[in-house]
């Protein structure tokens, strides 16, 4: 099945290109470690999910890129045809003259309903290529005004009109020392209509990416490039092949579908983060080796102290005794939180997949009371490796993980409102202050929900 | 892509869009290498065949023709006009985007705003529909003046309300150039406190520019050159203050190196909408993020590093020490200190070979000197661009939203006062018909209105910062 990619702004543009190249450069990796029949069809699969095929065999990726200026989508589908790998659809962008001023309103309320139907016209023609649709990847950032708000917008749109496909919104979290003033404003808008309308928000935040980049992958002077395409590289760790079932070597048909099932049981929790490891510069990657043990040590310390990254771990933290009562209220300010999941899912890629332990995963007490291991913890696996690593491991996490940073931008943007700041900027297309009070009210009941696990 | 319109008013303006204009070619041809024209361009200049007769001849794709500057130029003398219609830039301006005058407005601003106004009305309204038709889509009016004259401060401001009514979607950017302490036209605080009741009232954003801090910058300059550091060096291409390395050359005149600062900032200031970047910021995000309440929309603006400025090639310093420079009360182009004042906003346009790791690497630095107002503490924006200023590596414009503009306001208010008082010169002012006390009363009233909301936001200053107890929901 396929999934149709949707790139907003100058964000989701940016990394949409990061991603679909990422994909296509470990579709075509050359691999030690697994047989030519295992590798052919790896990437047959990624080619059926991501990319359709034009005449001279060009793969074409499933993708409908839309911004309210020009410049970045030139930018990047002349990228995209440079490179000589694959490319973007001829007519598969949609493009108007002015942006949407980093206005959420002006997205939503002016651009959305102006563009509903040459956009959604775009989609329907991508989706017409599929065989058959697993759903929609929707790339966004909160902070500005397109992906935002137009991003908004068009979740709901494509809920209406194609109500049996999913949809996954992937969510760029900003900075939190800004980039956009009015960021706060525009996020708790996006994330509270999201919640609505889409079936899952993963998450990135720049400030995790940002120190990955400088910490793991040791770079200097780190650009927005680097940054998309440690994204990128995480996202493909995720959404490439894997098998089917424990046992199976058939490659799984509906990533979105399984991801949905195994990650968001209930629909008040659908806030999903990545972290994948190993993760390092190429070389350092030279010296190092893995083992699953210790991949899947590093991983599991990361879920249960809340660390984005596999350098700074706080192996303090520890899961509560078995047995006992679940801590309840989580204090924001005690230091050895422990980071409660609802769900969790783990994909493996690499040599002598089948033999790693997952065992530590199972563990009740990394879960909610009212989810059983064996519903909450899923596997998935695959013996072809990923990109350049030998072996990796991604883990896809619906937990408390993003209660803080969720709390934060609420609180900030709360502050300013009380203050009335920027809000003539909104209501003079049409988002009232009533329209941010419901919002306000959403986010704080999914603070609380996830809070109370 | 989106347009802008630079109408220029009056001497000041003129002779500040002349040196824009020229600059602004001289930035497109060195980026632009194959002579297409492309959208980048077609934000300032229209693309004509000129041996079309009439109006038409517009081209909108392939080769440069003919660039023609989308500007209306605007002065109740004809002098520098004509010299502009003379001079190097003549083919840039098309003859038919002017409106003059012969007798001037005698530094009265009643005359430029109320007679001129009138007067020429219509005609304004014709060229400024035109110059709105041969855009695509017209984002922005660059309106660029003094406030201390006659014409510039007051037709520029009576064009503001025209704007407003006319293209009410447009944004209407105001570079005003205010004049300081020792300046030689006693009626200046009238005509600039006339004036700033209209910008209040009908513009979106203002750049206050004062000559003063031109000329501190300009002689810390020629300072830097003639102190015979090891490769002070003359530069063959950059963006100058001088016309050396220009193919149009054009006589350097007194104002030329300040009034070059002013045509940078402009060209700064929309640099990310118009060449590409990693993090675009077009110039309606600058109203957005930076006017946080409609009548707070005074900016005032750094560009660092100086050197950009000059043909220098001086070794250029650290990156970091360009960003600490930005927010020194030395690099604002108005007199004017924002480390000691609060911010309410700040946007940081970065051109050039500059990462957002760099970005965030200085803001972390700097934040903690500088005070922000308690609903804005992460109030920065911050734009990266790729393409570099002619000539150099990297540069970065500062625009503030700060309390730091209040000495200004508060100074012309005493100057005005002082006049006021003794009714000095007010019969050149109240025997124009339309004018009466009650327009200066009405005037500075609106000024002080403003002082008293930069006041207490200033009165927020020391005051520890709490948070607002947030909304409660039942689980």
């Amino acid at each position: 099945m396929s999934i149709v990619t949707v790139q907003l702004g100058q964000c989701g543009n940016q990394i949409g290109f990061e991603v679909f190249d990422a994909l296509f450069s470990d579709s075509h990796c050359p691999q030690k470690f697994c047989s030519k029949r295992e590798n052919e069809a790896y990437q047959a699969s990624c080619k059926e999910r991501f990319f359709s095929e034009e005449e001279n065999g060009v793969p074409v990726a499933r993708a409908v890129l839309v911004d309210m200026e020009p410049k970045v989508i030139n930018q990047t589908l002349s990228k995209a045809a440079h490179s000589g790998r694959w490319k973007y659809g001829q007519h598969s962008h949609f493009c108007q003259k002015q942006g949407s001023g980093n206005n959420w309103a002006y997205g939503y309320s002016v651009h959305g309903p102006r563009h509903e139907e040459s956009i959604m016209n775009l989609i329907q023609k991508e989706v017409e290529k599929c065989d058959s649709l697993s759903g929609f990847f929707i790339v966004m950032s909160m902070a500005g005004g397109t992906g935002s708000g137009l991003g908004a917008f068009l979740t709901q749109n494509l809920q209406d009109q194609y109500s049996n496909s999913l949809k996954m919104n992937q969510i760029i979290w900003p900075y939190g020392t800004g980039e956009v003033i009015v960021q706060n404003y525009n996020s708790i808008l996006t994330l509270s209509h999201l919640y609505r309308s889409s079936d899952a928000l993963l998450v990135h935040e720049n400030d995790a990416v940002h120190k990955i980049c400088a910490k793991l992958m040791n770079i200097k002077q780190i650009s927005f490039r680097d940054i998309n395409q440690v994204l990128a590289h995480q996202l493909g760790s995720v959404f490439q092949p894997t098998y089917s079932g424990e046992g199976s070597f058939h490659y799984r048909r509906n990533p979105l579908g399984d991801l949905m099932e195994d990650l968001v049981p209930h629909p008040e929790f659908k806030m999903l983060g990545v972290r994948n490891i190993p993760q390092m510069s190429e070389n350092s990657l030279a010296y190092s080796t893995f083992t699953w043990a210790g991949l899947l040590k590093h991983l599991r310390q990361m879920l249960i102290s809340d660390a984005k990254m596999e350098e700074g771990i706080d192996w303090q933290v520890r899961p509560p005794l078995s047995g006992l009562p679940t801590l309840g209220k989580m204090p924001l300010t005690k230091e050895f939180h422990f980071n409660t999941s609802i769900a969790n899912l783990v994909i493996l890629r690499g040599k002598d997949v089948h033999s790693a332990d997952l065992g530590a995963f199972k563990d009740p007490a990394l879960y909610t009371s009212w989810l059983e291991p064996v519903t909450a913890f899923n596997v998935w696996k695959t013996q072809r490796a990923f990109s350049k690593y030998e072996k990796s491991a991604a883990l896809v996490s619906n937990s408390q993980s993003l209660v803080k940073p969720l709390d934060m931008i609420v609180g900030k943007a709360w502050n300013m409102f009380a203050s009335k700041a920027y809000l003539h900027q909104y209501t003079k297309f049409g988002i009232e202050e009533e329209d941010f009070l419901d919002g306000f009210a959403l986010l704080e009941q999914v603070i609380a929900s996830y809070r109370n696990l | 892509m989106t347009q802008s319109v630079v109408v220029q008013v009056g001497q000041c303006g003129n002779q500040i869009g002349c040196c824009f204009w020229d600059l602004a070619l001289r930035e497109h041809a060195a980026v632009n290498q194959k002579g297409i024209y492309d959208e980048a361009i077609s934000s300032f200049f229209r693309n004509v065949d000129t041996r079309v007769l009439g109006d038409g001849g517009s081209i909108s794709k392939g080769k440069i023709c003919s660039l023609k500057a989308r500007a209306v130029l605007i002065d109740m003398e004809e002098g520098v006009v004509n010299e502009i219609l003379q001079g190097p830039l003549r083919d840039v301006f098309d003859s038919k985007q002017l409106i003059t005058d012969i007798s001037g407005s005698g530094n009265n601003w009643a005359v430029g705003h109320k007679v001129f106004g009138s007067l020429y009305q219509e005609q304004i309204l014709e060229k400024l529909r035109k110059s709105a038709e041969h855009c695509d889509c017209l984002q922005c009016f660059f309106i660029i003046h003094s406030m201390g004259g006659g014409t510039g401060s007051g037709l520029g401001t009576f064009l503001l309300k025209v704007l407003e009514d006319e293209f009410p979607e447009v944004y209407r950017f105001v570079t005003s150039i205010y004049p300081s302490g020792e300046d030689d036209v006693i009626t200046s605080p009238y005509n600039s406190i006339l004036a700033m009741k209209e910008l209040n009232e009908h513009a979106d954003c203002v750049l206050p520019i004062d000559n003063q801090s031109l000329f501190d910058i300009i002689s810390k300059i020629e300072l830097m050159m003639n102190s015979g550091k090891l490769g002070t060096v003359i530069k063959p291409k950059s963006l100058v203050t001088s016309s050396a390395g220009t193919s149009k050359k054009r006589q350097e005149k007194p104002f030329d190196k300040m009034n070059n600062i002013v045509g940078n900032l402009l060209l700064n200031l929309t640099s990310s909408a118009r060449f590409e970047g990693s993090l675009n910021m077009d110039l309606n995000e600058i109203s957005m993020n930076l006017v946080p309440f409609p009548q707070l929309h005074y900016l005032v603006s750094s560009l660092t590093p100086l050197y950009t400025l000059a043909d220098v090639n001086i070794p250029p310093r650290r990156l970091d020490q360009m960003f600490s420079d930005a927010f020194s009360k030395d690099h604002q182009l108005i007199r004017a200190d924002p480390k000691h004042s609060l911010y309410l906003a700040c946007a940081l346009m970065v051109r050039g070979n500059v990462q957002i790791s760099d970005l965030r690497r200085n803001i972390e630095r700097l934040k903690p000197s500088l005070q922000f107002v308690s609903w804005n503490q992460e109030g920065w924006k911050t734009s990266l661009c790729s393409v570099p200023p002619v000539g150099h590596t990297h540069s970065l414009l500062a625009l503030a939203n700060n309390t730091c503009v209040k000495p200004t306001f508060i100074e012309l208010r005493e100057r005005f006062m002082r006049l006021y008082k003794k009714k000095a010169h007010l019969h050149h002012y109240l025997q124009i018909e339309g004018m009466e006390e009650g327009c200066f009363t009405e005037a500075v009233s609106s000024l002080s209105a403003l002082i008293q909301e930069y006041n207490q936001l200033d009165a927020t200053k020391s005051l520890p910062v709490e948070d607002i107890p947030r909304l409660s929901v039942a689980v």
